[in-house]
């Protein structure tokens, strides 16, 4: 692909006029490489031990990719294809190589009432067709709304399962309210059960998977690579969006505080702070519209290892976020203009992947010397 | 001067039904407003003139009011490709939204009469489940 390079850097030059009002100056010293050429909405994916890739395509098509061929993966339950909801994220069990376990999470229209809701499902692989499927996790109520669903997926170092539910487009309703779906991280253990530690289980009316509420709608959470926390960022309204460290029980503020307005651009709250709500790490305003989360813990890249990478669906590029003393000092563009950033994952080889829309997954090297 | 508005309003409805005076029509766009809401304002924007370059502009439209059948096609089925806008050209695909017929007709008829853009020929649901991709 290299051969394309002056154009694209071209292109991003006109993508940096276009979009002034986001001051990310862009790194070029890298490079990349497309791995997987045409894809639609890479959403979520995963690497198998033998190094072939298990990807979910937004529409719902499950795609084996080995030897540069691909495959469709039968068995991959009915998805609810609306706005926002459809085939969501993809993630391997920490033992994979023994369970052959593997998880995602999908706009499901399963259960009463009309429209559908995020649905968290195990199975695996036998060929090329998913069996042993369990359903773990279905949030209610169904709602033909189309925003919203989340959703990502995560084990913790001691392999407890995270996933996301975003708020499904009502605001007003579900993530102030623990005994509801939306606007929630939940945890559970890797067989879907909930464990007693979690921060709501004693509460008799919560939903006692929850873990976090008060979120938007999360779709980036990763594990950070030396303290084991659990990081995450949500779409916030208008200038808004949030990076946030996960902490049992905690309250996110949404919508009661935010630094964000309505997309109309009038206001929903004057607060951007209040007692027992915790403050984002780092917001954005103008909002990047967030997706896909990465720690750099290889040495791959020189200079960046523990960077932190935050995909831009809205400014499409890829957000290398510099940390220091738990504060952001610096952001740079990388994969500049190449497309809207929906997934960023960092490979057992310890190299970074990213899924761009209408282009495919790209693998971002270190500049040639 | 109520018999000279009577008249205007008539001459106006002439051309089709006048949403204003259509209960349907009126409900229909009232839907269409909140399906617009949910599906279309993050991208295309609350005042209709969406992104430059990346989300052409619903508001002002000429592609909205000459191609009426490719508009409710990109509204049913998603769209890619090139097309050109008031003389820009954009090419960002737009995702299958997964809506229903009717919900299809309410945000057409929804966009084509918000912001600045007038049209008195509604939109249906039987005309949209009659588009092909």
């Amino acid at each position: 692909m290299n051969f394309r390079f002056p154009l694209l850097c071209m292109l991003s030059f006109f993508t940096c006029i276009s979009c002034a009002q986001d001051k990310n100056p862009v790194n070029t010293n890298h490079d990349y490489e497309l791995v997987v050429p045409e894809l639609k909405i890479p959403w979520g994916f995963a690497f198998l031990p033998d190094g072939s890739m298990l990807i979910n395509e937004k529409d719902g098509t499950m795609i084996h990719f080995k030897d540069g061929k691909k495959t469709t993966i039968e068995g991959v339950p009915e998805v609810y294809n609306r706005g926002q909801g459809g085939l969501l994220d993809l993630v391997l069990h920490p033992d994979y190589k023994e369970n052959g376990w593997l998880y995602f999470t999908y706009a499901s229209s399963e259960g009463e009432g009309n429209g559908g809701n995020t649905a968290l499902m195990r199975a695996k692989l036998d060929g090329n067709k998913l069996i042993s499927k369990e359903l773990l996790y279905k949030a209610t109520p169904n709602t033909t709304k189309g925003q919203h669903f989340g959703s990502r997926i995560v084990f913790d170092n001691d392999g407890y399962l995270f996933f996301t539910i975003g708020e499904r487009g009502d605001r007003d309703v579900n993530p102030q309210d623990i005994t509801r779906d939306g606007g929630k991280v939940y945890k559970l253990n890797d067989d879907g059960s909930i464990s007693q530690g979690n921060p709501f289980f004693n509460d008799p009316n919560a939903k006692k998977a929850i873990y976090t509420y008060g979120n938007r709608n999360i779709q980036g959470m990763a594990v950070h690579p030396t303290t084991g926390e659990i990081w995450t960022h949500e779409h916030g309204p208008r200038g808004g969006d949030e990076i946030n460290i996960l902490k049992a029980g905690a309250n996110y503020g949404w919508p009661v505080i935010s630094y964000g307005i309505n997309y109309s651009g009038t206001k929903f709250t004057d607060k951007s702070a209040q007692e027992g709500m915790e403050q984002p790490l780092h917001y954005w305003d103008p909002s990047i519209a967030p997706s896909g989360m990465a720690f750099i813990s290889s040495d791959h890249y020189p200079g960046w290892k523990g960077n932190l990478l935050v995909g831009s669906l809205k400014f499409e590029y890829l957000d290398k976020i510099v940390l220091k003393d738990g504060k952001v000092v610096k952001e740079e563009r990388l994969l500049d203009g190449l497309g809207r950033v929906r997934t960023v994952n960092e490979g057992p080889d310890g190299y970074i992947y990213v899924g761009i829309e209408n282009l495919g997954i790209v693998k971002l090297l270190p500049k040639k010397q | 001067m109520v018999p000279i508005i009577l008249m205007f309003l008539s001459l106006v409805s002439c051309n089709g039904s006048n949403p204003k005076q259509d209960p349907m029509f009126q409900k229909s766009i009232e839907r269409g407003a909140i399906v617009y809401e949910d599906f279309c304002m993050q991208c295309h924007l609350a005042d209709g003139e969406g992104v430059p370059k990346a989300f052409p502009p619903l508001n002002n439209s000429d592609y909205l009011k000459n191609k009426r059948i490719e508009s409710i096609k990109a509204i049913k089925f998603g769209m890619s490709g090139e097309i050109t806008v008031n003389g820009q050209k954009y090419n960002t695909p737009m995702a299958p939204l997964g809506l229903t017929d009717e919900e299809v007709a309410d945000v057409m008829n929804y966009i084509t009469n918000a912001w600045d853009n007038r049209n008195s020929k509604m939109t249906t649901a039987d005309e949209v489940s009659k588009i092909q991709p």
